[in-house]
C-alpha cells in the first residue's frame, strides 16, 4: 500500500498547473469562458487523458483538481466523459431536471444528455431556449431547455450508471480544486491584512477559520483519491459509496470554504474585483451537479 | 495511489488473523471497570501474549526487542485487532506508546534495558506525570520542583491526570530543575519509581464516574539522578521528541471502529419506531448518517495517506497531518454519538441497552468522547497547529 500520488502523478499535476497559472492566471478569470485556453488544455490532452493516454480516474482527477482551482469555465466534465466520442466542448444536460438548465450551451459542439437509464449525444445545435437573463455565475451562462432531440444513443443502464458517477467524481475533483484555492485565497489575505496593528492572521478568531477550511479540504481531497482510486479498481473498495462520500464532501468544502473566505476578506470580499466571489459561484453551480450533496447522502444512506 | 496490500503486509494480516482467532477464545472474562488490580492483571496478561507471539513493540525497532514492523504492518496490526475485538492496550498505554519510545529515543543504555524488555513483557507498568493543575494546554509551565540534592533530586509538586497511577510501577515525570530559565528551558525528564515514600496519590472521579484518572501529590520525593533521561534542563526537548516516534497510527482502532458504530446506527435507526414510521424514515437524520459515513470513510484514507507518508520517509518527523486527523477525528466521534443519542431518543437517557436497544455503547461512548477534543492537544491548540505551522500565519501576540 502507498497511497501517496507517484512522482509521475505529481509532474502531471504540476505541468496543468504551470499551463494555467501562465494562460489563465486569475487576472484573466472574469473573462469567461477563453477559446484559446480550452485549446490549450485540449492539444495537451488534459481532456483524453482516459482516451489517449489511458491514464485512469486517479490521475484525471488529480489534473481535473488543478482546473477547479483555476476556475476554468467551461463544459469540462461533459468534454472528457465524451472523449473519443464527439470533437470539441461537450455540456451535460439531464432531463429529469427541473428547469432544466445547460451550461455553455453557444461554446459547446454536443450536449451529453441523461434520460433515466439511458445516455444520448446530440448536436449542441439541437437544443434551442432563452438564456437565462441572470445567472448566478456569471462566468457560467445558462439556457433554459424546454423540448429535448434524440441523439445518439452512447450508453445504457450500468454504463450510464458508470458515466454518472464519473461525472459526480470528476466534478468532486473540480470542488476540492476550488476548496484548496480559497484556502490559499484566505491565508494569502489574511497574512497581509492589518487591523489593530496587527497582521489579522495572528488573531486566533481568523486563523482557526483558516485552520478549517484546510482541514475541510484534506478531508475531501482524500476521499476524493480514495474514490479514484476505488473506480479504477473494485477490489480495493465500493466505488459507488467513495463516490457518494466524495461528492459529498468536496461540495461542502467548496461551499463552506467560499464563505468562510469571504468573512477572512472582510468587505474586500463583497467586492467584484476581489476574485473570491466567482469561485463561491462555481462552487454553487458544481454543488447542483452530478447530484446534490443530499442525493448522494441518501444514494449512501442506501448502501449503509 | 495504491490501496491494495502488497503480498507480505497480506500474509502478515494472514499470518495475524490466525494467532488472533486462536488466542482470543482462550482470554479469561475481562475484568470490572473499576477493579484496577485485576484490570493491571488482564492487560498485563494479554501484553504477555502478544510478546510471546512476537507482537509486543509492533512499531519498536529491533534492536530495543520489538518487532520493526513497517508503518503499514503497524496500521495492519491495529486494524485487525480491533475488527477481532482484541483487548485495548489498557495499563500498557503509557509505557508502550510514550515512556518506552522516549526511552529509545533519548535514554542511555542501562537505563534501556532496566526498563525496556520489561514493558514489552508486561511486567512494568508505567504512568505519565506531566499535566498539572496550572499547566494544561500551556504543559511548558509546569511548576513541580526538583532540587539536587547530592545524587538525588528531591521533588516537590502537584500533577493531574494522571492514569493508571494506582497500579503503576514507574512515573515519566517532567519536574522544573531551573525555575529562572525560559519555561521551556528548565524541564527535566525523570523516571520516578511510584513506589518511593511522599507519593500521594488520589483518584480523580470523571464525568463517567469512572477512576482511570488521579491526582498526585509529590512532598520531597527523592529520585536518583541516575533516572534523569538526557540531560538536565533538556526535557521539554526529550518530551518533543517521543511525540515524533507516532508514525500517523494513532486512531487506527478507533476508526475503524467508527465505521462500524455508523453501520449499527443504521440498523438501529431502522428498528427505532417513532409516531408510524422508523427513526430510519426521518430524512434528516438518515442523510446525516450517511454524511458521517461519508467523513469515517475519509479519515480512514487519510489514515491511509498518513502512513505512507511515515513510510515514504521513516527518519521524517511526523507529518502536521496528525493535527488534521486529531481535530476532525474527535469532533466526527463526537458528532456520531450526538446522532446516535437522536435515533434512541428516550433510550439515550441509559448507559446501558434498554428497551431492547443496542444503544449503551453509544451513550457511554457519548459521554466519554468528550474528553477528546481536549485530552493531547485541545482542538483549539491543534487549530494553531494547523494555523502557524501548516499555513505559515503569525503567531499571536
Amino acid at each position: 500500500m502507498n497511497f501517496l500520488p507517484t512522482s509521475e502523478q505529481l509532474d502531471l499535476q504540476q505541468g496543468v498547473r504551470e499551463l494555467l497559472d501562465a494562460r489563465f492566471p486569475l487576472e484573466k478569470l472574469p473573462g469567461g469562458f477563453a477559446a484559446d485556453v480550452w485549446r490549450s488544455l485540449a492539444e495537451t490532452g488534459v481532456f483524453s487523458l482516459r482516451t489517449d493516454l489511458e491514464l485512469g480516474l486517479a490521475d484525471t482527477v488529480l489534473v481535473f483538481e488543478e482546473l477547479g482551482r483555476a476556475c476554468v469555465p467551461g463544459p469540462l466534465v461533459g468534454t472528457l466523459l465524451m472523449a473519443g466520442r464527439a470533437d470539441g466542448p461537450v455540456t451535460v444536460a439531464d432531463a429529469a431536471e427541473q428547469p432544466l438548465l445547460v451550461p455553455h450551451l453557444d461554446v459547446s459542439s454536443s450536449v451529453l444528455l441523461f434520460d433515466g437509464d439511458v445516455a444520448r449525444l446530440c448536436a449542441a445545435s439541437a437544443l434551442s431556449g432563452p438564456v437565462v437573463a441572470e445567472p448566478v455565475d456569471p462566468l457560467t451562462p445558462l439556457h433554459e431547455v424546454v423540448a429535448l432531440p434524440a441523439g445518439e444513443v452512447v450508453a445504457r443502464g450500468d454504463k450510464v450508471e458508470v458515466l454518472r458517477r464519473d461525472g459526480a467524481l470528476l466534478t468532486a475533483a473540480l470542488q476540492v480544486g476550488i476548496a484548496a484555492r480559497l484556502t490559499d485565497l484566505a491565508v494569502d489575505y489574511a497574512k497581509q491584512r492589518e487591523q489593530f496593528g496587527r497582521t489579522i492572521g495572528s488573531f486566533q478568531a481568523v486563523k482557526h477559520i483558516c485552520a478549517d477550511m484546510f482541514v475541510r479540504t484534506e478531508i475531501a481531497r482524500v476521499a476524493l483519491h480514495a474514490a479514484a482510486v476505488s473506480c479504477d479498481d473494485e477490489s480495493v473498495g465500493a466505488a459507488s459509496r467513495a463516490v457518494a462520500g466524495a461528492k459529498l464532501l468536496a461540495d461542502e468544502a467548496a461551499t463552506v470554504n467560499s464563505r468562510s473566505c469571504v468573512q477572512v476578506h472582510g468587505g474586500m470580499g463583497f467586492t467584484w474585483e476581489v476574485p473570491v466571489h466567482f469561485f463561491l459561484k462555481r462552487a454553487w453551480l458544481h454543488a447542483t451537479e452530478f447530484g446534490t450533496a443530499d442525493d448522494h447522502a441518501e444514494a449512501l444512506a442506501e448502501l449503509l | 495511489m495504491d490501496l491494495r496490500y502488497s503480498s507480505a503486509e497480506l500474509a502478515f494480516r494472514d499470518e495475524l488473523r490466525q494467532w488472533l482467532s486462536a488466542t482470543l477464545p482462550t482470554l479469561p472474562a475481562k475484568p470490572a471497570a473499576d477493579d484496577w488490580p485485576a484490570r493491571r492483571a488482564y492487560d498485563t496478561a494479554w501484553q504477555r501474549k502478544l510478546h510471546d507471539a512476537g507482537y509486543a513493540g509492533i512499531n519498536w525497532p529491533k534492536e530495543h526487542g520489538g518487532r520493526g514492523a513497517t508503518p503499514t504492518e503497524h496500521l495492519i496490526f491495529l486494524e485487525e485487532t480491533e475488527r477481532a475485538g482484541a483487548p485495548y492496550v489498557g495499563v500498557n498505554f503509557v509505557g508502550l506508546l510514550h515512556a518506552g519510545p522516549t526511552l529509545i529515543a533519548e535514554a542511555s543504555d542501562e537505563q534501556r534495558s532496566a526498563h525496556l524488555p520489561a514493558i514489552l513483557r508486561g511486567d512494568e507498568v508505567w504512568c505519565q506525570g506531566f499535566s498539572e493543575p496550572t499547566a494544561g494546554s500551556d504543559l511548558a509551565s509546569l511548576r513541580t520542583r526538583a532540587v539536587r540534592d547530592g545524587d538525588h533530586y528531591v521533588v516537590t509538586g502537584h500533577k493531574l491526570w494522571t492514569s493508571y497511577a494506582t497500579v503503576a510501577d514507574y512515573c515519566e515525570l517532567l519536574v522544573r530543575t531551573d525555575p529562572d530559565a525560559p519555561k521551556h528551558k528548565g524541564i527535566t525528564w525523570l523516571v520516578m519509581p511510584m513506589d518511593s515514600p511522599g507519593i500521594e496519590i488520589r483518584p480523580l472521579k470523571t464525568v463517567l464516574g469512572s477512576s482511570e484518572f488521579s491526582e498526585m501529590y509529590l512532598d520531597e520525593v527523592r529520585i536518583p539522578v541516575a533516572n534523569r533521561v538526557g540531560e538536565e534542563n533538556d526535557g521539554w526537548r526529550v518530551t518533543m521528541v517521543t511525540l515524533s516516534f507516532e508514525r500517523g497510527t494513532a486512531w487506527v482502532d478507533q476508526i475503524v471502529d467508527s465505521v462500524r458504530l455508523v453501520g449499527d446506527l443504521a440498523t438501529i435507526a431502522k428498528k427505532v419506531t417513532r409516531r408510524s414510521a422508523t427513526a430510519w424514515d426521518d430524512v434528516g437524520l438518515r442523510r446525516d448518517i450517511a454524511h458521517l459515513a461519508a467523513e469515517f470513510d475519509a479519515l480512514w484514507a487519510l489514515t491511509k495517506r498518513g502512513v505512507s507518508e511515515a513510510s515514504a520517509s521513516p527518519t521524517g518527523v511526523p507529518g502536521v497531518g496528525a493535527s488534521v486527523l486529531k481535530l476532525r477525528y474527535t469532533e466526527a466521534r463526537q458528532r456520531l454519538m450526538d446522532l446516535a443519542a437522536r435515533a434512541l431518543g428516550r433510550a439515550s437517557l441509559s448507559r446501558a441497552d434498554i428497551g431492547g436497544l443496542p444503544g449503551g455503547e453509544f451513550i457511554e461512548e457519548r459521554v466519554n468522547s468528550l474528553s477528546y477534543t481536549i485530552a493531547a492537544g485541545t482542538s483549539q491548540i491543534q487549530r494553531n497547529i494547523i494555523g502557524e505551522r501548516i499555513l505559515g500565519l503569525p503567531r499571536e501576540r
